[in-house]
């Protein structure tokens, strides 16, 4: 059962993100973007983690689509359509990727992968007392460090998008008398 | 353990979907497009850190938290990306590749 669930969702990730990267309509190509990131997130729930396929709900399939939708309604037309890449250089990407995705498969079915028997550690107990811990196997620095980076990010963000042609000050001057 | 499936079948897709995402960031013009694609490969990436933690792994969640950590940073990447893309529209109303060349002058 599990079997047919896991290539349904193989399925559904390659051929929406074929689509995705080859639609000449830019909101079907984020639709399908975000089909693609609900089915990793069912892949996650697949494998019984369940805490990452709740984030990978919430953050990339409710989050990063929404933003990346308002972007293309604020740039673009509803109904604009992309001119399609040439012939060569569709062909020569295309080429180039299978190279690479041959290469990477072979690699990977000719490594021996060793598998740790022990016990498994995937409740969601165990994941925030490691999160939040400074011993052996604790995430605490990494954890503190994103938290800049989302701070930095935020701050990036406003002061990028609200900066404007003449510098953004004339609005904020008051007349003098 | 997924019964039935081996780890080889979770890398195959996550490999191919890596290298459609990076099909679609050498062909296409569009900037909000290029930033979808390299959603497709970070998600990628990130199929495989959690397929390794549950199938060699599984003593420690360490896994898990690498794509933790990578769907943090790839928020913040994107909320920068948007907010680029948005100033750039307003300063030259268009969102293409080949048209965003104001640095060079």
């Amino acid at each position: 059962m599990e079997k047919i669930i896991f290539y349904i969702l193989s399925a559904t990730i390659l051929l929406l993100s074929l689509f995705s990267v080859t639609s000449r309509r830019l909101l079907r190509s984020a639709v399908y973007l975000f089909g693609v990131l609900s089915a990793v997130a069912g892949f996650y729930f697949l494998i019984g983690y369940h805490f990452l396929g709740a984030v990978q709900l919430t953050i990339y399939a409710g989050g990063i689509v929404v933003l990346i939708i308002f972007s293309i309604l604020l740039t673009h037309e509803i109904d604009h359509q992309m001119e399609q890449p040439g012939l060569i250089r569709s062909l020569g990407a295309g080429a180039l990727c299978f190279a690479g995705a041959a290469m990477m498969i072979n690699l990977l079915a000719n490594n021996p992968f060793q598998r740790q028997e022990l016990a498994e550690q995937s409740d969601i107990n165990t994941l925030g007392t490691l999160l939040l811990s400074s011993g052996d196997g604790g995430f605490l620095l990494p954890f503190e460090l994103v938290s800049i980076l989302l701070l930095a990010a935020m701050i990036g963000g406003i002061v990028i998008a609200k900066y404007t042609l003449g510098g953004g000050k004339e609005k904020n001057e008051k007349p003098t008398p | 353990m997924i019964p039935g499936v081996s780890l080889l079948e979770i890398l195959t897709v996550s490999t191919l979907m890596f290298f459609i995402g990076v099909y679609g960031f050498v062909t296409r013009k569009n900037l909000i497009t290029v930033l979808m694609s390299l959603e497709l490969i970070l998600n990628g990436a990130a199929i495989n850190f959690a397929a390794f933690n549950k199938y060699l792994y599984p003593g420690q969640p360490d896994g898990q938290f690498f794509t933790l950590f990578l769907i943090a940073v790839a928020a913040a990447e994107v909320a920068l990306a948007i907010a680029i893309v948005i100033n750039l529209y307003r300063r030259i109303l268009s969102v293409d590749v080949d048209n965003v060349n104001t640095l060079k002058h």
